[in-house]
């Protein structure tokens, strides 16, 4: 018995280490986000075009992203658009990313926008 | 052919007719073989982003829950493109004149194709992968219909599911495999888990988990028949583009 604890013990501590690692924001944004808002996070993604109705958001857009406060960004990601008034293409992604993912995604788009909430450059 | 013929030779008729057809190919050594090398086998699928986007292939460690054997046999002798910016879709991206995203086509390459006894083998290997079986229940499709109107409207407006999936040949996003050869190439049951809940089935899919009721799901599926019965309809039959 005590063995099989050791063993479930080892096995965890070596599980551990990959699972903490929360990835940094703009590897995130790379990997679900480029889908729609495109490498250069301006909107032009491979799924952007005229089956959308509504065309992704410009995340390179200071005076648009100024607009928003960390909490609204969070919740669009989060909940999706409808959540925040906005379309339902902006899809939810609270069932595949923790909330400290979302974090550091709000994180990465300020870097992307080079602006902070109500400060536009 | 040639093997099954030394084998004759060698061991006289009575054993050849003891031995059925298929036996010429290991499916399974098949699957080791030529396969493992882009495809995952034996799970589980990667926790990390980067094992997302070193991934080369999507996971087969359940393919025999998620396909239609004759579907496999046929797509392995004459595969066609499924997902039109292929795997992982970030590999495959080039920018052009505009900053515009655009699907890279060079890279993407053709994929390999067997012979009908290879292909008949590798399907019975892969119907026999089936973990996370306990995802899936058997007969969690009901039969039924929509109207393909009232489809597109729930897979467009509604859900938003167009944004990355195409539900005919040019037209939707490109993220994701195309809808309109699911229900060909799919197990309905498996589709109805997968759907409710990707990352079940994959912790980093790319597909984020929507919040859709029974029978919404179910919807989904009868819709998929209809796109795939329209397309036949049409004479375009499984993806004639590539
Ligand atoms: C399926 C395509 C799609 C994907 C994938 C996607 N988005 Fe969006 N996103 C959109 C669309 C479309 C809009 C514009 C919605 C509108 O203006 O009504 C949008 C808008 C937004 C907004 C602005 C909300 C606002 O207040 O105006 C933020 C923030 C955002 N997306 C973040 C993200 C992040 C972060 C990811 C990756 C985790 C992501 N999006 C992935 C389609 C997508
Ligand atoms: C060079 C890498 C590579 C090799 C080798 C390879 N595949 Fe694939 N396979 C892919 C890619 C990439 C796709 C996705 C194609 C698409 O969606 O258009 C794919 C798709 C598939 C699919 C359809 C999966 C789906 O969900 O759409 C099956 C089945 C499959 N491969 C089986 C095999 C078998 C069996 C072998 C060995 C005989 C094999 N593959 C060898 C790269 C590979
Ligand atoms: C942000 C893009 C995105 C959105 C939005 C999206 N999907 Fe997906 N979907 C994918 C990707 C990518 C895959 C391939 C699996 C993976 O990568 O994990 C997939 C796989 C699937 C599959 C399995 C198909 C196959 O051939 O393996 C089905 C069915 C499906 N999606 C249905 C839907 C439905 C229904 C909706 C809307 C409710 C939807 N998807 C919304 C990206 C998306």
């Amino acid at each position: 018995m005590t063995e099989r604890l050791l063993v479930a013990a080892l096995l965890l501590a070596a599980a551990w280490p990959a699972e903490a690692a929360t990835p940094s924001g703009e590897a995130l944004y790379k990997t679900y986000c480029w889908q729609c808002h495109g490498s250069r996070g301006t909107g032009h993604g491979i799924n952007a075009g005229e089956h959308m109705s509504v065309q992704p958001r410009d995340h390179t857009d200071a005076k648009y992203m100024a607009a928003r406060s960390d909490e609204e960004l969070f919740r669009a990601i989060q909940e999706g658009g409808p959540a925040v008034n906005k379309s339902v293409l902006m899809p939810p992604w609270g069932g595949a990313l923790s909330d400290e993912e979302i974090s550091r995604l709000v994180a990465y788009l300020r870097d992307l926008c080079r602006c902070r909430h109500g400060a536009a450059p | 052919m040639a093997r099954r013929h030394l084998t004759g030779l060698l061991a006289g008729g009575a054993l050849l007719l003891a031995v059925p057809a298929a036996a010429a190919v290991d499916g399974r050594a098949l699957l080791e073989e030529r396969c493992a090398s882009c495809h995952d086998l034996t799970g589980p699928a990667p926790t990390t982003v980067e094992g997302v986007w070193s991934r080369k292939g999507p996971d087969l460690f359940y393919a025999g829950l998620k396909y239609r054997r004759d579907w496999l046999v046929r797509w392995l002798q004459r595969p066609t493109r499924i997902r039109p910016a292929g795997v992982y879709y970030g590999n495959h991206l080039r920018v052009d004149a505009e900053g515009h995203d655009r699907v890279d086509e060079a890279s993407l390459v053709r994929h390999l194709a067997l012979t009908r006894e290879e292909a008949e083998a590798a399907a019975d290997a892969l119907m026999r992968l089936r973990a996370k079986s306990e995802l899936v229940r058997p007969g969690a499709y009901q039969p039924g219909r929509i109207s393909l109107s009232m489809g597109d409207l729930m897979f467009g407006k509604f859900k938003g599911c167009i944004a990355c999936h195409r539900i005919e040949p040019g037209y939707g996003g490109l993220s994701g495999p195309e809808v309109y050869t699911a229900w060909a190439r799919l197990n309905p049951d498996w589709v109805i888990s997968f759907m409710r809940n990707p990352q079940a089935w994959d912790p980093r899919s790319l597909m984020p988990r929507l919040p859709l009721k029974e029978r919404d799901l179910q919807r989904f599926v009868h819709y998929f028949k209809a796109l795939y019965e329209d397309l036949q309809q049409r004479g375009e039959e499984e993806g004639d583009h590539d």
